[in-house]
């Protein structure tokens, strides 16, 4: 059984039809991406994936188990983390603050254990900063963890959303162009960052924009035209697909 | 201020005790009434702080829920039920000690709710009303939310005035005293000033404690995330609608609570309490003393309650308010204590100056 | 109930809702230039209808009207500029506080000026038992001159935003403000203007109703409110959807007193706009756009 599986996956905005009959699966400890020209349906993938949109037809299952149209936190609760692709930090929060709500789904005090400050929500407290803090540590950010998190840098703040993804100890992580915005140097170390987060046991979903990432770190990509699957294959493969070409390159190319 | 939420507490018991000390020594006990009474506003004025500046959603009727404290309270312990006397229900609830004799205004026997079931009442009322009102109204946004609000509190405004039940214009009076603990009572007139006001403001500290605990908490630290970003905390597993119904419960609970006890202790509650004017007042409050912070919003509703309920705002107390709120809103939209004049007046001639429009806020 | 009755109902519906349809279409004008919802709104309909019947003390009434309006029009733009105008583009929360104190602000200020007592202006022509038969029903003078003013008032904005180039600005305003600004357009001018607009709208109704329905320094909350739930039903949008939901509110809320203790007529215009905002945000008679807005 595959971790993440997308069956006919369709979604219509007024006249446009944003993503059509997508199918395609994720294996676990994998790391595949999405690609596609401006357009093409990515982010709405994502949306339909995580929830935060519901398709109008097909089937998105999470180890077999459908969570199409489940609201965002079920599907969160379920092992499914994600980050935006334009920047969604907390304001008034520290790094380490938005880290721990990152961590959220691993604690169960709710309102009457936190107004009581009962002694377990003590320990669970100290467990989910332990958790918030590794984050942080393993996107190389934690020594700014107690800075204001909408204050720190541009590649800063992609690094904590980062973190905050995957504080929680998601099994599949949808990270949505994570090398936006970024310079070449910057980019390298990006992609050293997701082997290592990989080698963590996380799958990793990734909509990107940079070829050069793309081709270095994924085992296997999706090609997405107009809301439509074009190319479903490793990346030397993809690479070489005329279709994918001519798409990217315009029709002239060929 | 000290960081620790404990040591706030320690210094607010601190700083009633001096208060207390203060008016004694200072010959002016009968100060204690109106701080009595602010406390109590006060618990309304945190609650709707911890929706406002934690969960990120304004309520322009909290008054609405202060009066169903109150006036669930005031109905329930002054119902007469002696002409019930022999039915089978009211024995019942008489035996298992409910219910309370007590002698009404013009000195006969009366035999009503007791003050403990009843206030249980009225605060179940106040949450079921906030669970049943808010499912729908926490799903608005933006003025929409506010002006949602402003109709549920408009409507109990306009029950409570037009049904004779409630007293109508007048209100209800002839509350009894509300002994929470042996020698602890609320209410019981000018000879128990002190005791009121101990218990008030004892009161306000366990609020404080307890809302100190919820907003360092787990759940303190999801409600600043759907005020910050509500879609990206959903994304992280925060149940926002769960969050935001629960918050809005939470803060009916404290004004309804509020509203029971001011009741018990001025005897009475009319159909002011209701108005949108003071729930206009509570956000006023918020809005002066910081959105997010509960300790800001603490010092502000003592302070103005205070002096507004001594007069000293004499006829212009609404206005007073409305002044207080627009120049907090217009220079130092982060409450009061984080005023910086010259930047707002630098910012202001800014975007005075022709050029393009300012930034939009976040 | 009787044919007749019912009528009576219907006529009194159509008089409360003109104010009301002028109170939402105000709304619309100030949020369709600024996207605030202006929760003084009422105030302007208050301030005209006392404005106006002090100055008939020594003013004929076309004149005493027409006072109150320019002043009411001036009050308008005292409020966007002291309030409003420097904020650039604060956050919603921020303004609906703004906004709601400034309607206490002269509301209080109401208070001192004018006190508690009810007033209105005499009827413009005949007096209260004067009345005209229309098909049985009894109809005073003063409700076709509600009911025309109304009308006039939606005329002249459809023509002011159509047909002139001001109007035209302001509607190139509201569509993008950004766009209007880099095209040279003053929008903070517009915007002004747009408060100085409804402003006159709410006065000149404020005048022409109050023979009826009387005016005291506190009725600008009541029809604030209502003449939201007026905006939010007509959707938000045009002048004419808004007049429209005018008479629908309006009308269930004078037919309400018919099964509903009077004391309780102030909640049934709520509980239409509690039930539009839960079944149906985009209005009766509107477009998508308060769904886009509710949702953003």
């Amino acid at each position: 059984m595959s971790l993440l599986e997308i069956a006919g996956v369709s979604k219509r905005f007024g006249g446009l039809q944003a993503v059509k009959d997508v199918a395609f699966r994720v294996e676990k400890g994998a790391i595949k991406a999405v690609i596609g020209p401006n357009g093409a349906g990515k982010t709405t993938l994502f949306h339909l994936v995580s929830g935060v949109l519901a398709p109008d037809a097909g089937e998105v299952r999470l180890r077999g188990q459908a969570i199409q149209g489940r609201p965002t936190h079920e599907i969160a609760a379920q092992g499914l983390s994600r980050t935006f692709q334009h920047i969604r930090l907390f304001a008034g929060m520290t790094a380490l603050e938005n880290a721990m709500v990152g961590a959220h789904v691993a604690g169960r005090a709710g309102f009457l254990a936190g107004m009581l400050h009962l002694p377990w929500t003590w320990r669970e407290e100290r467990a989910l900063r332990e958790r918030a803090r590794e984050a942080l540590d393993l996107v190389g950010v934690l020594p700014l963890a107690d800075q204001d998190a909408t204050r720190l840098s541009y590649g800063q703040q992609r690094a904590v959303e980062l973190a905050r993804a995957l504080a929680g100890g998601p099994e599949l992580l949808l990270l949505d162009e994570p090398a936006a915005g970024l310079n070449m140097r910057e980019t390298a170390g990006l992609a050293r960052l997701l082997g290592r987060i990989r080698d963590r046991g996380v799958t990793l979903l990734v909509v990107e924009h940079d070829m050069s990432l793309v081709m270095n770190v994924s085992d296997e990509v999706v090609v997405l035209s107009y809301g439509e699957k074009i190319a479903d294959a490793a990346p030397r493969e993809v690479q070489r697909d005329p279709h994918v070409v001519q798409v990217y390159l315009g029709e002239d190319a060929c | 201020m000290p960081r620790s939420r404990y040591a706030r507490v320690a210094l607010l018991v601190a700083a009633v005790v001096a208060v207390q000390l203060a008016t004694e020594w200072g010959g002016k006990p009968f100060f204690l009434t109106q701080l009595t009474m602010s406390a109590y506003y006060t618990l309304v004025a945190v609650g709707l702080s911890l929706l406002m500046g934690f969960a990120g959603q304004i309520s322009l009727g909290h008054a609405a829920f202060f009066a169903i404290g109150g006036y669930g309270s005031a109905l329930l312990t002054t119902l007469d039920l002696s002409p019930a006397r022999g039915s089978a229900a009211v024995s019942l609830l008489a035996r298992t000690g409910l219910l309370a004799a007590r002698t009404d205004l013009s000195g006969a026997e009366a035999l009503s709710v007791a003050p403990w079931p009843a206030f249980a009442c009225a605060i179940a009322l106040a949450a079921a009303v906030a669970w049943i009102v808010g499912v729908p109204v926490l799903k608005l946004k933006g003025h929409y939310l506010a002006m949602a609000t402003l109709g549920f509190g408009t409507i109990v405004h306009s029950v409570v005035l037009g049904t004779q039940r409630l007293g109508a214009a007048d209100g209800l009076g002839g509350v009894p005293a509300f002994r929470l603990l042996p020698g602890l009572a609320v209410g019981g007139g000018r000879a128990a000033r002190v005791e009121n006001y101990y218990v008030a403001w004892g009161l306000v500290a366990l609020a404080m404690l307890v809302l100190g605990n919820l907003v360092e908490s787990r759940v303190g630290r999801a409600l600043r995330a759907i005020h910050g970003a509500e879609d990206a905390a959903g994304s992280m597993g925060v149940d926002v609608g769960r969050y935001k119904l629960r918050t809005f419960v939470l803060s009916a609970v404290l004004a309804a609570a509020g509203g029971a006890f001011l009741t018990h202790l001025t005897g009475g509650i009319g159909p002011g309490e209701a108005s949108v004017m003071k729930s206009v007042r509570y956000v006023a409050i918020v809005a002066v003393g910081g959105m997010g912070s509960l300790w800001g919003t603490l010092a502000t509703s003592a302070t103005l309650e205070f002096v507004s309920l001594r007069g000293w705002f004499g006829t212009l107390d609404d206005a007073a308010f409305a002044v207080v709120l627009l120049f907090v809103m217009l220079f130092s939209p982060d409450g009061l204590l984080r005023l910086d004049l010259p930047a707002a007046l630098r910012a202001a001639r800014g975007r005075l100056s022709p050029g393009p429009d300012a930034e939009t806020e976040p | 109930m009787s044919v007749a009755l019912a009528l009576q109902y219907l006529v009194a519906g159509l008089t409360y809702g003109t104010i009301y349809a002028v109170v939402g279409v105000g709304f619309n004008i100030i949020y369709n230039a600024t996207g605030i919802i202006n929760f003084a709104q009422g105030e302007f309909v208050m301030v005209g209808g006392m404005t106006a019947v002090t100055l008939h003390a020594f003013l004929p009434l076309p004149a005493a009207i027409a006072g109150a309006v320019l002043v009411t029009m001036a009050l308008g733009a005292l409020v966007e500029v002291t309030f409003i105008r420097w904020l650039g583009r604060p956050s919603v929360l921020r303004m609906i506080v703004i906004t709601i104190g400034v309607s206490i602000l002269i509301r209080e200020v109401a208070l001192h000026v004018w006190g508690e007592q009810v007033r209105a202006l005499p009827y413009f022509t005949g007096d209260e038992v004067t009345a005209l038969e229309l098909g049985g029903v009894r109809v005073s003078p003063q409700v076709l001159w509600s009911l025309g003013t109304c009308l006039a008032i939606v005329a002249a904005l459809w023509f002011f935003f159509r047909r002139t180039t001001l109007g035209r600005e302001m509607r190139a305003c509201a569509a993008n403000r950004d766009a209007a600004a880099l095209c040279g357009l003053s929008t903070r001018n517009l915007v002004t203007l747009s408060f100085v607009l409804s402003a006159g709208i709410g006065a000149l109704a404020g005048c022409v109703v109050s023979p009826i329905t009387y005016t005291s320094y506190s009725i600008g909350a009541g029809l604030a409110l209502k003449g939201f739930t007026v905006a939010v039903l007509g959707g938000l949008g045009g002048s004419g959807a808004a007049v429209a939901a005018g008479f629908v509110v309006g009308i269930l809320e004078s037919a309400s007193v018919a099964v509903l203790p009077a004391a309780y007529k102030d909640a049934v215009a709520v509980a239409v706009l509690l039930a539009i905002l839960f079944l149906r945000p985009s209005g009766l008679f509107g477009s998508r756009e308060a769904e886009r807005l509710r949702a953003s």
